[in-house]
């Protein structure tokens, strides 16, 4: 009654947020980073809302690999398509999830996968039509140790 | 929130409110007289009848269920029911104090009314109650659906694997239902039953893992009355996280929003007059389904345990709210014409135990499957001097026994307990059975571990349940309440924000603060990790009672709430 039992996953992940919270010196992205990574990309235009929409839990289920869709809004004729859409992710040690080019070719501008988050964070989307003008969106993800329900 | 002026002013719900039901200022619980006939009575209306049971628990047999004194509503949900408890409940209702339903609905002077009323609850009122109204109202006029959190948590059970449950239930005929607990049994028992269940387990938010295909059955079309009626299920959407995802490793769930609009617009489009949400959200994320996706008429909610007498509207939405443990079944009658409701009316139907006749079949089949295990449920443990709960945002009474009995059974210096909503209470002077401490603990993964954390961890978790509970977004709520302590006293302020709600971290033996570079042995129990160790809780808290005899409740608390 007495041995000390292995530490659970649970407490594991408990162990995790603790020390990524403990650790100021471990190099995050923050809104800041994601931001430069847009000016990189897209220099002074700012994105407009709508058109863009992502797909991901509002709590992961596991964090290591947690879905996304990402789908926009375009007839992808060769005069109005999506070009690309950049997927960015404001908590992780790098910003940069995932890239999709696409081409009127494809019939519609959507796709899927998964991605690791280390903690709870923004998802940000941003596409760039042909024309040149971007449609960006976010939504919050949550990477929690569970709590215990009803 | 709808007030009940609202209500009234949309001329809908007068009727709902005191004609049909007489339940709030009814002479005949005002002269505390319960009858059978007082339970059922009920002016039909329109064409069809839904009943709805939610979050049973496996509780075969009427239980004392104290409701809580403290349920707080964070963002928009503040002060807005729910989360409304004790003596302002009974104005907002106008439920005399003292009455059924006080007894019922609150926990204000829980212990002598009890006394009173007796215990709430069992299968066999609960079949004799169906069965009435199904005769009164006509068979194809009605439909019961099952929210869920059904097949668990009581000890015959865990032993049978839901075996009891499942043939209890069956006899009642549900017309559907949906799940959360259940996913505990592991998936292939789940679908063991499910294979072989009368009715349909309906869950729109269940995906598999690889391809994303649909689990469940998204919904199903019945007609009554001549109403062609959609019922879409709705799963607990976070059951991978609150629960050990080992047991279903290859379903994946969410809240799936835009699938559930898409399930509301099919359904009309193959001419469904009622659109019926069956489901295991919880009360907040519904109220905020209901805002954001169109054309539900009515919401079934269950998962927060809340008893409501009057359904809430949103928009066109109606919510109604059915309590846990057997306790009650909602009626709502409906008029459905030209794909509108026209009309309702509703009442939330108390299981007395003592008033009510039990369905002797039922009673039969309930003693049958108990008979094995009847000497075991039986054995007392130990006496309590004081009223034991669990039911509340912070600890219970009855949490205190567990965490307790974890510090001095397994030599711990804190213990944690989880904050399940489910767990009846016991009256000052009763003895606790093994049944008693079972109805709290009955579970699949019971381990109490022994392990060492550091304070920060502590402190990171509390501030993680705390979220779980306290996020203004119900979208980012995990549901159940927050975790029990033992060894540790905090404050919580829940209007707080994530990492910033825990404060005053308190090691009780010493009366120092926590320090977080300092290892503290923990005890606690139902971790969702593969490989956890110890012996089951109610083993734990079995010893520890019988050790100690008589249990003498506490009056103050080790968690402080701040920022009320």
């Amino acid at each position: 009654m007495t041995s000390l039992t292995t530490v659970s996953r649970r407490d594991a992940l408990c162990l995790t947020a603790a020390a990524l919270a403990l650790a100021p010196g471990l190099a995050r992205a923050d809104a800041a980073a994601v931001e430069a990574e847009l000016r990189k990309l897209y220099g002074d235009r700012k994105p407009g809302s709508g058109k863009i929409r992502i797909d991901v839990p509002q709590i992961a289920e596991n964090g290591l690999v947690v879905p996304i869709s990402v789908e926009v809004e375009s007839p992808m004729t060769e005069k109005d398509h999506v070009k690309t859409v950049h997927v960015f992710a404001d908590g992780n040690p790098l910003p940069g999830i995932a890239s999709f080019r696409f081409t009127p070719a494809c019939g519609k501008a959507a796709a899927s996968a998964r991605m690791r988050l280390a903690q709870t964070q923004n998802i940000v989307a941003i596409a760039e039509m042909a024309d040149g003008s971007l449609f960006s969106t976010m939504s919050e993800v949550k990477v929690t140790i569970g709590g215990c329900g009803g | 929130m709808v007030s009940r002026r609202e209500l009234m002013q949309a001329g809908l719900a007068a009727s709902a409110l005191l004609a049909g039901s007489g339940l709030s200022a009814g002479r005949a619980f005002a002269q505390q007289k319960l009858t059978q006939g007082d339970i059922l009575r009920f002016e039909p209306l329109g064409n069809v009848t839904l009943l709805h049971v939610a979050d049973i628990h496996a509780q075969l047999v009427p239980t004392w269920f104290r409701e809580p004194s403290i349920n707080l509503g964070v963002g928009e949900a503040k002060g807005r029911v729910p989360h409304i408890t004790g003596k302002d409940f009974l104005d907002l209702y106008q439920i005399p104090a003292g009455s059924p339903m006080a007894y019922a609905l609150t926990a204000e002077d829980f212990a002598s009314l009890a006394k009173n009323y007796g215990r709430m609850g069992g299968l066999d009122r609960l079949a004799t109650i169906i069965k009435a109204i199904r005769a009164e109202r006509g068979e194809n006029r009605c439909l019961l659906l099952d929210c869920g959190d059904t097949w668990t948590n009581s000890w015959t059970s865990l032993q049978t694997k839901a075996q009891d449950i499942v043939e209890c239930m069956n006899l009642l005929k549900p017309d559907a239902m949906t799940a959360h607990w259940e996913f505990t049994l592991g998936a292939e028992r789940v679908e063991e039953i499910t294979r072989s269940l009368p009715y349909p387990l309906l869950a729109q938010n269940i995906r598999d893992t690889e391809f994303e295909d649909k689990v469940f059955e998204p919904r199903r079309m019945f007609e009554r009355g001549g109403v062609r009626i959609a019922v879409i299920g709705q799963a607990y959407p976070y059951t991978a996280i609150a629960n050990p995802r080992r047991m279903f490793p290859k379903w994946a769930f969410g809240l799936r929003e835009d699938e559930l609009q898409k399930q509301v617009e099919e359904a009309r489009g193959e001419g469904a007059d009622l659109v019926v949400l069956l489901s295991h959200n919880g009360f907040d994320i519904d109220h905020k389904v209901a805002g954001r996706v169109r054309g539900i008429d009515v919401i079934l909610t269950s998962h927060t345990h809340d008893a409501l007498p009057e359904p809430v509207r949103v928009g066109q939405t109606l919510l109604i709210a059915t309590g846990a443990c057997g306790k009650f079944i909602s009626r709502l009658d409906l008029d459905v014409r030209a794909k509108r409701v026209q009309g309702f009316r509703h009442r939330l139907i108390p299981i007395f135990s003592d008033a009510i006749e039990p369905d002797a079949e039922m009673a039969a089949l309930i003693a049958r499957h108990r008979a094995p295990y009847e000497k075991d449920l039986k054995r007392i443990l130990g006496r309590t001097e004081g009223l034991l709960y669990r039911r509340g945002n912070f600890q219970g009474s009855l949490d205190d026994v567990f965490t307790d009995a974890m510090l001095e059974v397994r030599d711990a210096e804190i213990s944690l307990s989880p904050g399940m909503r489910w767990g009846g209470s016991l009256l000052p002077g009763q003895d606790i059975t093994f049944e008693d401490i079972t109805n709290a603990s009955a579970m699949t993964y019971p381990q109490c571990y022994r392990t060492t954390m550091k304070g920060a961890m502590l402190k990171a978790i509390l501030e993680d349940i705390g979220d779980n509970i306290f996020n203004p977004d119900p979208y980012y709520q995990g549901g159940g309440d927050m975790v029990r302590v033992g060894g540790m006293g905090f404050s919580v302020n829940p209007f707080g924000t994530v990492g910033n709600r825990i404060s005053n971290m308190t090691f009780l033996k010493t009366g120092a603060p926590i320090d977080a570079n300092r290892d503290y042995v923990v005890a606690g129990w139902a971790s969702i990790n593969e490989g956890t160790q110890g012996p089951p809780i109610w083993e734990v808290v079995g010893q520890y009672l019988t050790a100690r005899k008589t249990i003498t409740p506490r009056n103050e608390s080790a968690v402080k709430v701040v920022g009320l």
